[in-house]
């Protein structure tokens, strides 16, 4: 066969692609650039437009409007079974009257592969699930049904593999494991991984490149650590991760960083890490980034002064506080224990500090709960 | 007394089981019975043991072409409802066309309509048509009552399909033609294997609506039902029997090949 199934190379390219269903619009005008021999992940809340983006890649739905192209090749209109492109669905979907080697075999067998023996052969190995070949898919565990979907798609060598919340089902566990091997797997094969996922934690473990949507549309691209220290929205800042976002104004300049005002205190934030477009802000903190100090203690950076400690929770590593401030708004923060200095306890009056490049700004007119109320353990 | 009554409540399932197997059974023990009585004229009080009935049942006259008519329309029915039958179930499953709640609709008619009504209509248009009430009458009177059974049957089978399995099999280059024959299909037969096995059964068995558009021609409920009251002969039992057995075996062979499928390669 010459079409594009084997021939289609390259960067995978989403042209300004909208899917409608009636009045919803689930994607709406996206447009990325997958580059080629990434592992990419698609995260973002239930109905947030991340599967139906797969969905569209994969050919099982069309887009409203827009294209899709890998490399040089339009691929908009292109029937599934024409595209280089392999997905592992979410549940899997092994054929349940075939066996595991015929499982993998079938993309083979359409394709008309000479040895298709040697290539199953040498992808269970890769799974390391050589013994299971002739049992049927419902005598396999969850996990072991998720390598051999995975084997089905990779096996084929296409040049874009999509996986669906593919560890959704697994036990976590499982799952961690799983996400070190399929970041081994993608490195060994050396394919394009698209990956969907509503977990934070499984794309900023895996992925090289993370786009953050929210209704059908990206809020943000970047690396895990870009998305982590620097986000740009109020929803990226809470749905990855913790944050405590402050209401404030900037009130001056010096130098390269912005004077925000909190509530009265002047604090410092680097103007390329802001992402305000008036003076009016929201001063992004992650909890980890806090220190805590007793009254009367020095201490550096920027400052917030008249905390009081409202709830401790000892974790181990760690210890949470939330602490209260004058303006009536508690903040999250994470202490490791590791300074030896005695934990604070509930009522104290503490000051709060840290150091001013983790400061990030967000637009002030943000809903700053935005991303925070989602649960992230909802299935779609 | 405390004790038997104990006992009873410990044991009231399998006593009520006993008793529905029982009431279930007697008529076929009944019959099995009575296929080995060495009957005069009439098969209706017991005589002695014999083997002669089962050594010969094609003795009475007309009694094995009746059979053999009852199977050549059984598996002519079948085959007619069974394909017609399926192609309307993936047609009512699997697309939204204008009317399709109709026709859901409709496919339920036969079912309910009384066979007596359906057996006279037949019969009725038959005759406006044209058509001699004969073989082929019978055959198609069947298919008609039979398709329903097999939609409804398939229809179900196609529903429990997950959509997935197709989308995966495009997805693993295999075009529609492909998709279908090698993935719905197989997971769908089980389902037109049932419905087949059913019309089968419910044409094999039919007398009412046989019975309106015969003609001359004789199926087995037909021959049993005529010769009823000029004294049944025995061999009618062996012949009855034989077919449930057979029905028991098929069902029976069925369940071991289900199990195998789910257990092992």
């Amino acid at each position: 066969m010459s079409d594009a199934s084997t021939s289609a190379k390259g960067d995978l390219k989403l042209n300004n692609i909208s899917k409608s269903y009636g009045d919803f619009k689930a994607v709406d005008d996206l447009s990325l650039i997958i580059p080629e021999g990434s592992f990419f992940a698609l995260l973002g809340p239930s109905g947030c437009g991340k599967t139906t983006t797969l969905r569209m890649i994969a050919g099982l739905e069309e887009p409203t409007s827009g294209s899709i192209f890998v490399g040089q090749t339009d691929i908009t209109e292109m029937k599934p079974y024409k595209r280089p492109v392999n997905t592992v669905f979410q549940n899997y979907a092994l054929f349940p009257h075939l066996t595991i080697f015929e499982n993998i075999a079938f993309g083979l067998r359409r394709r008309g592969i000479n040895d298709v023996e040697g290539a199953v052969n040498k992808v269970l190995d890769l799974v390391e699930l050589p013994h299971l070949a002739q049992r049927k898919p419902t005598q396999l565990s969850g996990g072991q049904q998720q390598r051999i979907a995975l084997a089905r798609a990779i096996v084929n060598r296409p040049a874009l593999l999509l996986l669906d919340e593919p560890l959704g089902a697994l036990d976590l566990k499982l799952r961690r494991q799983m996400q070190i091997e399929l970041k081994w797997i993608q490195k060994e094969v050396g394919l394009t991984f698209v990956h969907v996922t509503h977990d934070q934690e499984e794309a900023m473990t895996m992925a090289d490149t993370i786009a953050v949507m929210n209704e059908g549309q990206i809020e943000q691209m970047g690396s895990p650590a870009d998305l982590y220290d620097n986000p740009k929205t109020a929803f990226v800042a809470n749905f990855l991760g913790q944050s405590n976002l402050i209401k404030g104004t900037i009130s001056g300049n010096d130098g390269d960083s912005h004077i925000v005002d909190l509530f009265g205190q002047k604090i410092s934030l680097q103007k390329n890490r802001s992402h305000a477009v008036d003076n009016s802000i929201y001063a992004g903190i992650r909890p980890e980034k806090f220190r805590i100090s007793r009254l009367g203690t020095s201490t550096s950076g920027n400052i917030l002064t008249g905390g009081h400690i409202e709830d401790v929770s000892y974790i181990g590593v760690s210890t949470q506080y939330q602490v209260e401030m004058p303006w009536g708004q508690e903040l999250m923060v994470f202490e490791q224990n590791d300074d030896g200095v005695a934990p604070f306890s509930k009522g104290e009056e503490v000051n709060i500090s840290w150091e001013p490049i983790f400061t990030f700004g967000l637009h002030g007119d943000e809903d700053a709960n935005a991303g925070s109320e989602v649960n992230p353990d909802e299935d779609e | 007394m405390k004790k038997a009554l104990r006992w009873i409540s410990k044991n009231l399932i399998k006593i009520y089981a006993f008793l529905g197997f029982t009431y279930l059974f007697i008529p076929i023990i009944y019959t099995f019975v009575f296929s080995f009585n060495k009957y005069v004229r009439s098969n209706l009080v017991w005589k002695s043991f014999t083997l002669e009935n089962w050594k010969n049942p094609c003795k009475p006259i007309d009694i094995c072409s009746a059979l053999g008519n009852s199977i050549k329309i059984g598996l002519l029915a079948t085959a007619g409802a069974t394909l017609l039958g399926t192609l309307i179930a993936f047609a009512l499953a699997r697309y939204a066309f204008k009317g399709r709640g109709f026709v859901n609709t409709l496919i339920f008619l036969p079912m309910a309509t009384p066979e007596l009504v359906l057996g006279a209509s037949l019969l009725t248009m038959f005759l406006n048509l044209g058509f001699n009430p004969g073989f082929w009458t019978i055959v198609i009177a069947h298919v008609m009552f039979c398709i329903s059974f097999v939609v409804v049957t398939v229809k179900a089978r196609i529903a429990s399909l997950d959509p997935r399995l197709e989308q995966a099999a495009m997805d693993l280059y295999a075009n529609e033609h492909e998709t279908f024959r090698r993935v719905t299909l197989p997971l769908v037969a089980p389902g037109i294997a049932g419905g087949a096995l059913l019309a089968f059964s419910l044409s094999f068995d039919d007398f009412i609506i046989t019975n309106f558009n015969s003609g001359t021609t004789m199926t087995f409920p037909l021959y049993v039902y005529t010769h009823e009251k000029g004294g049944l002969p025995a061999q009618a039992n062996v012949i009855g029997f034989s077919m449930f057995f057979l029905a028991l075996l098929i069902v029976i062979a069925g369940q071991i090949v289900g199990r195998k499928r789910k257990v092992s390669a």
